[in-house]
């Protein structure tokens, strides 16, 4: 047997476990790590910069620390752990071999020398663009080709999904259809070739542009094809973090999907309607006519939205259940309240969860409304949502995803438990902070990727109210709180993966997850009814509408115009 | 489990809960709600932003800002000297971004309507009037035509939320609103 078909079985879920996914599942996710702590450190001098009191960087260092900030977490920390995410979710889950794992590290070695060119084009600091980089501004070209060899990277690593779930279907590693988990990996995927390819179509041209062989990129069209980029691979995120929802329900309560036609429906929508959102970041621009706006930013009459307003009902419903299966039904919330919080899998989970519904759904809708989006465009309010959906959403629910793959995969006892019990809670709490207080500036008025916002070296003067700058530092101290979760969860997992108590020698095996056995078949039969969740979507929903019909008020106060 | 295949391998042959169906049905209707909305603010709301626009020279357009300044000029303010211009009501009047200003200043009248042209001789810059708070993207190469009617007295700032380099956060413009 070659070295690459070798198989071990997991003793815990009795999945057989290819080494070489194995590794390259171990490569990713470990590199991700390193970059969310370098990005981590950038954001967290952003924020110590915004906060008016302390204003700890100089004007360049502070938009050189928020280009690396987004480039270092947005792209480079998600896209590592997703290209981890999807090999567990094809080769794992399904029992197979990973297709082509040479290939694998091909990708994998792309996508590190792309990340460290355009780290090392921002630290030289003549590619201080944002990590929007609109054009006309320009950036040296190996920022660009850093992104470009990251991207093709990336490429090559859905492409060995799809290979997977083709040598699994051949194989006959799996009966019947792919589990829920990796659909949404394959929904992630799908979204990733739009994704990638919009991106190859802008950035290559972009990059011959900063070598001088083009000429001209018009702004908008390069802003309507980046965003086709940016935007779509925020759903990626949504499906692979919704996916990861699912995993932590099933793993730790064995808990069911509710309907596997409904949930499956849900992650659909997104492969259908998501691409539609790039319109999001052009609701104020000049050159496309309202018609064209509305139509995508609300993804044909918000067909996304209800897939993520559908996951936000059936992934605690599905929690509910499994609990009530397991003898907590008491009242409406019992199920809830004796759910394993000391676990940070599903602690984390559910606060991901929770804030991603209140504070990074509700915002991105709001915002994403054609009219509302003149009150709050470019505003703090922007980073305030985007920090709801891809920090306390994405970022945190996939925080709680490594404790349990380091038990699986790294086959490690978790090093200092009690620090992993706290960090969802430190790092939930820091980054709601983060996401509310600057969406709270943002409805101030005050303006986005701003080095001063009281103007002190400016020709005429202008002060943004006292509460904004409140704001600010309150954002400030969020963002202190939410390294320190951070670093705690830095410390585990490094601390783990290098140091920690290897669960191969141990004989025993260890027992199968909590409630695994509880769980029955789910299904009309055993289908129970669901109060809390009720309670919970009741609550989620009230606060939407009050909040979206809010801002109508509001936008109804600035002066008219047409 | 979700992370098994499905136990019943027909599973789209399984019946939706009633929970789940309403729970579908609300959020459905809901994004029915929120599309019209938008299309009807079009027809009752006043805050719509313009569909005008025109692809022009970024030079073209600085020429056409300088001879409306000179025209309409009536102080100037600043250290640098920055001109204020006085447009008759009603009027065109013209704005642009530039690194790194907002040039000119406009004195507008309360309550009287105009047809405010916005555009960029350089990189991307954005609009964003304070307090009032009314953010337009602006581009080189393209001018929206956006019809206001200031309905409040006061000095208003123009400040840029667009990065467009080292030194976007002095990049201040202001206009007037008089009674």
């Amino acid at each position: 047997m070659s070295a690459q078909t070798e198989f071990r079985t997991c003793p815990k879920t009795g999945l057989k476990v290819h080494l070489a996914a194995e590794k390259l599942i171990k490569a990713n996710a470990v590199v991700a790590i390193v970059f969310l702590a370098i990005g981590g450190l950038f954001g967290l001098l952003v924020a110590l910069t915004r906060w008016p009191a302390v204003h700890l960087l100089p004007d360049n260092l502070f938009y050189l620390a928020l280009t690396a900030h987004g480039a270092d977490v947005l792209l480079f920390w998600i896209l590592f752990f997703e290209m981890a995410l999807l090999y567990f979710c094809s080769a794992i889950l399904l029992n197979c071999r990973l297709a082509m794992p040479k290939l694998g590290w091909v990708g994998f070695w792309l996508m590190i020398v792309g990340a460290l060119l355009a780290n090392i084009a921002v630290l030289q600091g003549n590619s201080s663009v944002m990590f929007t980089s609109y054009v006309p501004m320009q950036a040296a070209p190996h920022f660009y080709l850093g992104l470009i060899l990251f991207a093709v990277g990336a490429l090559i690593g859905c492409v060995l999904f799809f290979a997977t779930l083709v040598i699994a279907k051949e194989e006959k590693t799996y009966e019947g259809s792919i589990p829920l988990v990796t659909f949404a990996a394959l929904t992630a995927a799908i979204i990733a070739i739009f994704t990638i390819v919009s991106g190859a179509i802008i950035l290559v041209p972009t990059f011959f542009w900063s070598l001088g062989i083009i000429q001209h990129i018009d702004p908008l069209v390069y802003k309507l094809i980046w965003w086709g980029m940016g935007h779509s691979s925020q759903q990626i995120n949504v499906s692979a973090q919704v996916g990861v929802w699912y995993a932590i329900a099933a793993l730790v309560l064995g808990a069911k999907p509710l309907s596997e036609k409904v949930s499956r429906m849900a992650f659909l929508m997104y492969i259908l309607f998501l691409q539609l959102a790039c319109a999001h970041h052009l609701l104020v621009e000049p050159g496309l006519s309202s018609e064209w706006k509305i139509f995508n930013t609300s993804y044909a009459m918000y067909l996304a939205v209800l897939g993520s307003m559908i996951h936000g009902m059936t992934v605690p419903g599905a929690i509910e259940a499994a609990q009530r299966r397991r003898g907590f039904t008491n009242g409406v919330f019992e199920w809830l309240r004796k759910a394993p919080w000391g676990n940070p899998a599903f602690s984390g989970m559910f606060i991901s969860l929770v804030l991603f519904g209140f504070l990074g759904g509700i915002s991105g809708v709001m915002m994403g409304t054609e009219q509302l989006n003149i009150i709050v465009h470019n505003t703090l309010y922007v980073p305030g949502h985007f920090h709801g959906t891809v920090v306390a959403g994405t970022t945190l629910a996939f925080m709680a995803i490594t404790y349990p793959v380091l038990e699986l995969i790294f086959q490690k006892e978790l090093m200092f438990p009690k620090l992993a019990k706290w960090q969802p809670y430190v790092f939930g709490l820091g980054v709601a902070g983060i996401s509310l207080f600057m969406m709270g500036a943002g409805t101030l008025g005050v303006a986005r990727r701003h080095w001063d916002i009281t103007f002190a070296d400016a020709t005429l003067s202008f002060e943004y109210p006292p509460m904004a700058l409140a704001m600010l530092g309150l954002n400030g101290l969020s963002a202190v709180l939410a390294a320190a979760g951070g670093i705690m969860f830095i410390m585990v997992a490094v601390g783990t993966v290098f140091f920690g108590k290897s669960l191969k020698e141990t004989s025993e095996v260890q027992a199968t997850p909590e409630g695994v056995a509880a769980a029955t078949s789910y299904g009309s039969e055993t289908h129970l009814q669901l109060p809390g969740t009720i309670v919970l979507i009741s609550v989620f929903f009230i606060a939407f509408v009050l909040y979206y019909f809010i801002n109508w008020k509001y936008l109804a106060t600035v002066w008219p115009m047409s | 489990m979700a992370i098994h295949s499905p136990a019943n391998r027909l599973w789209w042959n399984e019946r939706i809960e009633k929970q789940e169906l309403i729970w579908i049905l609300v959020a459905f209707v809901w994004g029915l709600i929120m599309f019209f909305a938008m299309i009807y603010w079009h027809i009752a709301g006043e805050q719509n932003l313009s569909n005008e626009s025109y692809r022009v020279d970024p030079e073209t357009y600085a020429e056409t800002v300088e001879s409306f300044t000179e025209t309409y000029q009536v102080r100037e303010e600043g250290d640098t000297g920055i001109p204020v211009v006085h447009p008759p009501a009603g009027s065109d009047i013209y704005m642009i971004a530039r690194l790194w200003e907002w040039y000119p200043i406009l004195e507008l009248e309360k309550d009287k309507t105009y047809r405010l042209h916005l555009s960029s001789q350089d990189w991307q810059h954005g609009f964003s009037l304070q307090p009032s708070n009314i953010n337009i993207q602006v581009h080189p190469g393209y001018e929206l035509v956006v019809t206001i009617t200031p309905d409040q007295a006061g000095e208003y700032s123009v400040v840029c939320n667009e990065f467009c380099g080292i030194g976007h956060h002095n990049m201040l413009g202001r206009i007037y609103v008089t009674d």
